[in-house]
């Protein structure tokens, strides 16, 4: 009956001993920042182009400072698979269950330590892309005063701390790293998106974890959304703690 | 100490291990052996909680596993070489081990020292040999300074040197008062080693022996004898209806001798004997002998080059000494049928 | 026969293999031995051309390997039992290697069923235990009906049954007067194989002689002897004897004397003339393993102070127990070269 402090300690180090850490993370960071970057600054430059072409009929300087999530969730998503995946694919799931028998003190162990580090990840990468992006809008920016931007900044790193958790979650579920990638990368990156623009098939593909999620991070209302921001993120939520139960009952039921 | 009780493990229809029972006691190593196939590691997974058995239990020092206050401190195992992350430093492996059951941080440099990976104790594990890993997991196993070590296949990858130290540091342990619990398929090895054994196959209990009874029980002995004055002691032998067969090189060989019988007799007779060795058979002898109705898969004899046929004497080469020299006694290893299950024995629940 | 030549071979400032010369004679089962790094597998894979001595020649019946007008008929190896792709079948696995040697397809049945793995021909080899994979190599190696075999670890990951066939088949093939190079880390195992030894360490020859003759010179024997139970004082008596005829006696155990530095006959009849009947009297060889561990001692021990490693080896708090064992067991560090050779075993 491991103590929580021990387990966190524990679990704490491995993160932070092995190299995929920094360099996921790092790459959370660089691509979600550089990419709205580069958006932003090609949207203030061709601004009436832009926004004549560009179906919204209204610009949203927000959402466009995020345009880097889409990409940067991805090595968000193998942060949290490898974080678990590892485990299984060395085989020191064993060593670990040994050290820490009870299988929902180490998952939980494990999540609360990568929801640390993911969070504050995010969070700075979500600022810094919102201020940078906003920067290089020049006279089409926001600021954090304007109604909801706030919301929307604070949601943008929420929802990746949360695509992190539900990665977490599908990789304890699958116990193999290789096919939880496999899983969630075509998923994230081709499945949700090509669905959502499917006519029939998008009602479904709105409330798919990532297209629920995002939409906090925009401050401009979709008249046709059959949910407001809060609830998009509470969607995604609700998909994450499916996952990492599953995760949980796998653990606990199954051999290691 | 590790205890057993009718523990079974069930795969769909195959049944890996059929009501196992028994126990493991603390002082001496106790060696599990087992054909491949025989349920030695699902055992052997089954103490550490890892998998759920289909009934039965096992306790560690009348706990059961999931009980256990920090495990590592109890109960220390080896069961991969390299289950680690390649990346991590041996340093950093152990650390977040020892932090997971407040075991002092220091004792991680002390581990280290003692297997011997202190230099190379910040370098990424994935770099390692096999026997480097296997030193690594010896490290974790010795961790938390366990009263119980269980080892699977230790000395796997490891050089005669890393052999040698494995075996001292088992035999050091169990002197220790500690409870060593180790499989290996190296009979030979497991001759010098263990002092009691516990064999199964097909998932069942074979035998829970201490070492010696194991061979005796198992195999057929006799006593080797040299003499100055063959025909005096021929005589001497035959008149108390013992016979002796000429083995070559001037020795002789009595079947189910006993060597203290044979001893009065010589003296009696006023002989002088030149060598009096109890010849045991080896464990390897012994193994197969009793395990050859449970082996999965068998390597065919007559049909290519060479397989077919008895086994070269060995008695031209050294004998481990802790052996007790009998490497020329395959002669009837091709006969497998006859010893099957008779070393069977029920264990005493404890 | 297999004949090395001052065979040497250089990694960059390394000397991996440094001057070997030693020939493996046909008949008999030889024994390759050395510490981790020594250039075993190095020198196995010269002989069989898959690396190029720096200088000096590794001959297979005085000819290059290279130049074997069919390598494949005349040399069998084993050198890593993994070598197999994952998705073929154990079968196709043999068949791609008969059809590069133009070895007829029956003979891939026949290693097969000598290796005991008819039953699971058809399989991915990719599920195969390290066992079976070893049973694998086997098979490739013996598929030419070759004159020559060289064995690395051959009984890597295989169960009692399997190590005791490996062994019959090794001794088998000799006596058909093959020539069998094996290389092996199991000291007790190979006490029970090999008939003649050729030892290595840090690249250089130590030794080429027959296993009793490196048995005899590298350590000494003793001979157990034992009195009537439960008459200590004729064990006593006995004792004070030996010691005095300037011999070593310890208490065994059981009750026995290891005694050290008289022959058995010797003991017999200072015994006999002191009345001490004897219950047992038995010569024991030393071990294998203690008489390597002497001689490779050196070796081991110039490779744990190399300056490369950091610093000299940390003595163990675990010395050897065992009374006349060497100390080469104190546990040693690896030098940093063994740990940068990555994935590569054991030879870095």
């Amino acid at each position: 009956m491991a103590a929580p402090g021990p387990v966190l300690l524990s679990e704490w180090t491995k993160i932070r001993t092995v190299r995929s850490t920094t360099v996921t993370l790092a790459a959370a960071f660089v691509v979600t920042v550089g990419l709205s970057a580069v958006v932003c600054a090609l949207t203030n430059a061709n601004f009436t182009e832009a926004t004549r072409n560009g179906r919204n009929a209204v610009f949203d300087p927000t959402s466009t400072s995020f345009a880097g999530v889409f990409l940067g969730q991805l090595a968000v998503i193998v942060f949290g698979v490898l974080a678990v995946g590892n485990e299984y694919s060395s085989g020191m799931i064993r060593v670990s269950l040994a050290a820490v028998p009870r299988r929902g003190a180490l998952l939980a162990g494990k999540t609360a330590v990568v929801l640390a580090l993911v969070l504050a990840v995010a969070a700075l990468t979500s600022f810094s892309s919102f201020l940078l992006g906003q920067a290089l809008l020049g006279p089409h920016r926001t600021s954090l005063d304007a109604p909801h931007v706030l919301r929307a900044v604070v949601g943008a790193a929420l929802y990746m701390a949360l695509i992190c958790l539900f990665s977490v979650g599908v990789t304890a579920m699958l116990r193999n790293q290789t096919l939880a990638l496999g899983v969630l990368m075509p998923f994230f990156f081709l499945v949700s998106p090509i669905l959502s623009n499917v006519p029939k098939v998008k009602t479904v593909a709105r409330y798919f974890p990532d297209t629920a999620g995002s939409r906090v991070t925009s401050v401009l209302q979709q008249p046709d959304a059959p949910y407001g921001p809060w609830t998009g993120l509470g969607i995604c939520a609700l998909w994450t703690a499916a996952a990492l139960l599953g995760g949980w009952l796998v653990l606990r039921r199954r051999d290691a | 100490m590790i205890e057993l009780h009718e523990l079974t493990k069930r795969y769909g229809d195959k049944l890996a291990v059929d009501r196992l029972s028994f126990a493991i006691p603390p002082g001496v190593v106790t060696g599990f052996l087992g054909p491949n196939g025989a349920g030695k590691s699902t055992t052997m997974r089954m103490i550490l909680d890892l998998d759920r058995p289909t009934s039965g239990r096992v306790l560690i020092d009348g706990r059961h596993y999931a009980q256990l206050r920090e495990p590592v401190k109890y109960i220390g195992a080896l069961l991969e070489a390299k289950a680690l992350h390649p990346g991590r430093s041996a340093r950093n492996h152990l650390l977040w081990l020892a932090q997971s059951n407040r075991v002092p941080v220091r004792r991680v440099d002390e581990v280290l020292a003692l297997v011997g990976l202190s230099e190379v104790a910040d370098k990424r594990s994935g770099g390692f040999s096999l026997g480097m890993g296997q030193r690594l997991g010896i490290a974790a196993a010795l961790l938390g300074d366990p009263r119980i070590l269980m080892f699977d296949e230790p000395v796997n990858g490891l050089d005669p040197e890393g052999i040698l130290w494995v075996r001292n540091l088992m035999k050091r342990l169990a002197a220790e008062g500690r409870t060593v619990f180790v499989s290996s398929h190296l009979m030979s090895e497991m001759a010098l080693t263990a002092d009691h054994l516990v064999v199964i196959g097909r998932g069942r209990l074979l035998a829970d022996l201490p070492m010696t009874e194991f061979i005796d029980r198992n195999s057929r002995s006799a006593v080797r004898i040299r003499t100055p004055q063959p025909e005096a002691l021929l005589d001497a032998l035959a008149g108390a209806a013992v016979t002796a067969e000429p083995v070559g090189d001037g020795a002789y060989e009595v079947a189910g001798g006993d060597a203290a019988k044979i001893g009065e007799l010589a003296a009696a007779a006023g002989v002088v004997l030149h060598e009096l060795s109890p010849q045991r058979a080896s464990l390897e002898e012994a193994f197969m002998r009793m395990t050859a109705e449970s082996v999965e898969y068998q390597a065919g004899g007559g049909s290519g080059t060479a397989a077919a046929g008895p086994p070269a004497p060995g008695g031209s080469t050294a004998e481990g000494s802790a052996a007790g020299g009998s490497a020329g006694w395959g002669a009837d290893w091709g006969q497998r049928s006859g010893g099957g299950r008779r070393g069977r024995r029920k264990t005493e629940e404890s | 026969m297999i004949e090395a030549h001052g065979l040497t071979k250089r990694y960059g400032p390394r000397t991996a293999v440094d001057g070997l010369t030693f020939r493996v004679r046909p008949g008999v089962v030889t024994g390759f031995l050395g510490p981790n790094g020594s250039g075993k597998s190095t020198t196995m894979r010269m002989a069989v051309g898959l690396e190029a001595p720096t200088s000096g020649t590794v001959t297979v019946g005085g000819v290059p390997y290279r130049e074997l007008p069919n390598a494949a008929r005349t040399v069998g190896a084993l050198l890593d039992a993994r070598a197999v792709h994952g998705g073929r079948s154990a079968r196709n696995h043999l068949l791609c290697l008969a059809q590069l040697a133009g070895i007829g397809a029956r003979r891939v049945d026949e290693v097969l069923a000598l290796v005991g793995l008819s039953e699971v021909a058809g399989r991915r080899c990719g599920g195969f235990s390290l066992g079976m994979g070893q049973r694998l190599g086997i098979a490739a190696a013996l598929l030419g009906d070759p004159e020559v075999l060289l064995l690395d670890e051959p009984v890597n990951g295989l169960d009692p049954e399997g190590i005791h066939w490996v062994r019959t088949l090794m001794r088998g093939l000799a006596a058909e007067g093959r020539t069998v190079l094996v290389s092996s880390h199991l000291m007790s195992e190979m006490a029970l194989t090999a008939d003649h030894l050729v030892v290595i360490g840090r690249g250089r020859l130590l030794a080429d002689t027959s296993v009793r003759e490196f048995v005899e010179r590298h350590s000494a024997g003793f001979v157990r002897v034992r009195t009537p139970d439960g008459a200590g004082e004729q064990r006593a008596r006995l004792a004070g004897v030996l010691v005095r005829a300037g011999a070593h006696a310890e208490p065994e155990p059981d009750g026995a004397l290891r005694v050290t530095g008289l022959t058995a006959a010797r003991i017999s009849d200072l015994a006999h003339g002191h009345g001490v009947r004897l219950h047992e009297l038995a010569p024991h060889h030393a071990s294998l393993e203690e008489a390597y561990m002497r001689l490779t001692q050196g070796a081991v021990e110039y490779r744990s102070a190399a300056p490369a490693a950091g610093g000299p080896a940390a003595p163990g708090p675990w010395p050897p127990a065992a009374p006349g064992h060497a100390p080469g067991a104190v546990p040693h560090p690896y030098d940093t070269a063994a740990a940068a050779a990555g994935g590569r075993e054991s030879e870095a």
